[in-house]
């Protein structure tokens, strides 16, 4: 009974104290123009730390090289938002979740943010009250098949077998897939990917499929991977992007513009070594980009040096995906990945 | 004849059977042993020198991660806490084992200098010890420290259970039996799971426990209920007349269990303690489902680092190899404490 009375008690003048807040609230947001970043950045900045949720081990995405460090394009995402928020992309904590988990780590408040190739869907957004807020990986379920077996399209897969791994949506694909197509297509499921592949190259099955971004992988994992070829279209759309929880729409405003820079700064020519230099540009895009002009950064709520800072850590997006899927690294063409006006997918909003 | 031969080639179907198993181990055993030798790769900076034809194990995998698969992430500058941490562990652990007087103190110190003393070492923050925080432990570090915070704290436990099961006053009796087949009765993993995902649903926003806190917590309560039934055994096996002649000699109820009959049920249930022990550890490596990088953890991890790409069978060889190695251990440990005891008894 007695903390009954004290939780009515507390209540009560919390609910007093956010009465006198709101009356001035309208004024302060009136008097000043930048304001407050919103919860989830200032609890980053009394903690002093970003709390990142990544993958617990996916190439390109999040892994760890032989030092221990973090590698991937979700982890140089991560790296960018710390150093734009914090001023050190060191600051950024790597929390690895399972699929299983993810959503949940989420919600519960343990992260500040999911970069974690997360397929951006309905449910995800309704039934899980999250905020998915841009896609950073335009990904697709495709097919590695071998070349003897002479198909050039996923329809002429009737009556082949395709080894898969469980627990992912990979196996509900195909099954849309063959009943929309009419063909007969088997599959062979595993619990691990390695073991799937094993099995594909022991010739249980004719082919394997998963993601786009892992099918390149892999393929340069077999023994001979000249015997085998990935199929050109995908069966699935898989948008991989970040997730935050729902209920701060400052947070999201930065997640969102900070991705739309790191892909315009790529457009622009804006890169980790000339980002400097450009402050001399002659392009107001530019030079909104990089701080010099608009206040843009203050809007948001943080300084206006906040994406110079991420450039300089990180590069622009082209330069990341090169680093970790370009051809010294997994080697996957850009397609979808690349820039609207060069074939791809990413259409930026304009800065202004 | 010698008698291996006889027993070797004694009769038509042994012969038979002999000749049977030298072929397929002269047809098994060669390639494993070029894969496994004379035509692996001991030194390269990424895969593709593992990927010539006619190459075998990639072990230059696991040399460029060594230092991962046993400290995970533990910050280098620190790492010389964690081996002093389990050289303490070492020693100690050796010291109860091998000591001829004194064994009570070096127990004693097992189980509260090193707990104390490896978790100060491990998690720093005091004594000008530079914090690490839980996350950034893992490897073989981390399945030595739940197996054995699980242990340290599944004896006493268990031991407590396992009186509570034998008690004479219902209340308690039907708590331990009921702790004890919940625990018994829910998969291991499914416990876990529940620690990682329902957990947090249950707490308010921003309040939450430690990923390891959880697995400690769980894999504790685990074993304890095994542990528990085991002890149970000891005590059944515990002749009734050892506590009757003690209550006649006037020793109270609890000195005569504390001090008879639990001593006796210890030693008769070390082979199922042992086996408990063994367990665990083999069982530590299902944290890495719920996002710990525990060995398995490290080297599943290790196989999506682009560099290194697709190396699963060395991998998990080498991850078969270190349980192995360190399961023996802890059975050696166990028989030669389980011949010492015996000796005694025989006196």
């Amino acid at each position: 009974m007695q903390t009954l009375k004290d939780l009515l008690r507390r209540g009560a003048l919390a609910a007093i104290a956010g009465g006198i807040a709101a009356l001035f609230a309208g004024n302060v947001a009136l008097a000043q123009l930048a304001p407050p970043p919103g919860p989830t950045v200032e609890a980053i900045k009394r903690r002093g730390t970003l709390n990142c949720g990544i993958d617990t081990g996916v190439p390109g995405f999040a892994a760890q090289d032989a030092s221990g460090t973090w590698k991937g394009i979700d982890i140089d995402y991560c790296r960018a938002l710390a150093v734009a928020i914090l001023g050190d992309a060191s600051k950024s904590k790597y929390t690895p979740t399972t699929a299983a988990a993810r959503f949940t780590v989420l919600q519960s408040g343990e992260i500040d943010v999911l970069i974690r190739d997360s397929t951006l869907t309905f449910t995800r957004s309704t039934a899980l009250g999250l905020d998915q807020v841009a896609v950073n990986f335009y990904a697709g379920q495709g097919f590695l098949v071998r070349k003897a077996l002479g198909v050039s399209k996923a329809a002429d897969l009737q009556g082949a077998t395709i080894c898969t791994v469980t627990g992912a949506t990979l196996e509900l694909n195909i099954a849309d897939f063959a009943r929309s197509t009419g063909a007969r297509i088997g599959t062979l499921l595993f619990d691990k990917a390695e073991e799937a592949i094993a099995a594909m190259e022991a010739g249980r099955c004719d082919g394997y499929t998963d993601d786009s971004g892992s099918l390149a992988g892999m393929r340069s994992t077999l023994k001979v991977p000249a015997d085998w070829m990935v199929l050109p279209e995908l069966i699935s759309k898989e948008p991989l992007g970040i997730h935050i929880r729902s209920g701060d729409p400052r947070w999201q405003k930065i997640v969102f513009w900070l991705d739309t820079m790191l892909k315009s700064a790529e457009e622009f020519g804006v890169t980790q070594a000339n980002a400097d230099q450009m402050k001399s540009s002659k392009d107001p895009f530019v030079l909104r980009l990089i701080g010099v002009e608009g206040d843009f950064g203050k809007m948001l709520g943080l300084d206006n040096d906040f994406f110079l800072r991420a450039v300089k850590t990180v590069g622009n997006y082209g330069e990341m995906y090169d680093r970790h899927f370009g051809p010294n690294a997994l080697d996957l063409p850009r397609g979808l990945n690349n820039l609207w006006n060069k074939g791809g997918m990413h259409y930026t909003l304009p800065l202004r | 004849m010698h008698p291996l031969l006889r027993a070797l080639f004694g009769t038509k179907l042994n012969a038979a059977l002999t000749l049977l198993m030298l072929a397929t181990f002269a047809w098994a055993l060669p390639p494993l042993f070029r894969w496994l030798l004379s035509d692996a790769v001991w030194q390269a900076e990424n895969r593709t020198a593992c990927t010539a034809a006619g190459t075998g194990a990639c072990w230059a995998f696991i040399r460029a991660r060594f230092a991962l698969f046993f400290y995970g992430l533990y910050p280098v500058p620190e790492r010389w806490r964690a081996d002093l941490g389990l050289l303490l562990l070492a020693v100690v652990g050796a010291g109860a084992l091998f000591a001829r007087r004194g064994r009570g103190w070096w127990l004693a110190a097992l189980v509260t200098l090193v707990p104390l003393a490896g978790g100060i070492l491990l998690a720093g923050g005091i004594l000008g010890l530079k914090p690490v925080p839980t996350p950034q432990w893992g490897g073989l570090l981390l399945n030595v420290v739940i197996s054995f915070v699980a242990m340290a704290g599944a004896i006493p436990l268990g031991i407590l259970l396992a009186f509570g099961r034998r008690s004479a006053y219902p209340v308690i009796r039907w708590i331990s039996v009921a702790m004890i087949e919940f625990w018994r009765g829910v998969p291991l993993l499914t416990i876990l799971f529940m620690g990682l995902i329902l957990l947090p649903l249950f707490l308010p926003q921003g309040v939450t426990v430690d990923n390891l806190v959880r697995a400690l917590i769980v894999m504790t309560l685990f074993n304890a209920a095994y542990m528990a039934e085991t002890i149970r055994g000891g005590l059944q096996g515990v002749p009734r007349g050892q506590a009757e002649a003690a209550a006649a000699l006037g020793l109270h109820p609890a000195q005569v269990q504390l001090l008879i009959v639990l001593p006796q049920a210890l030693r008769l249930s070390i082979p199922g303690i042992v086996n408990i022990a063994v367990d665990l550890f083999k069982d530590t490596t299902l944290v890495s489902i719920v996002g710990l990088f525990d060995l398995m953890g490290v080297v599943n991890q290790s196989m999506k680092d682009p560099a290194w790409l697709g190396l699963a069978a060395e991998g998990y060889t080498f991850a078969a190899i270190v349980f192995f190695f360190a399961c023996l251990v802890i059975s050696l440990g166990g028989s030669l404490l389980e011949r010492r005891f015996a000796v005694a008894h025989r006196r």
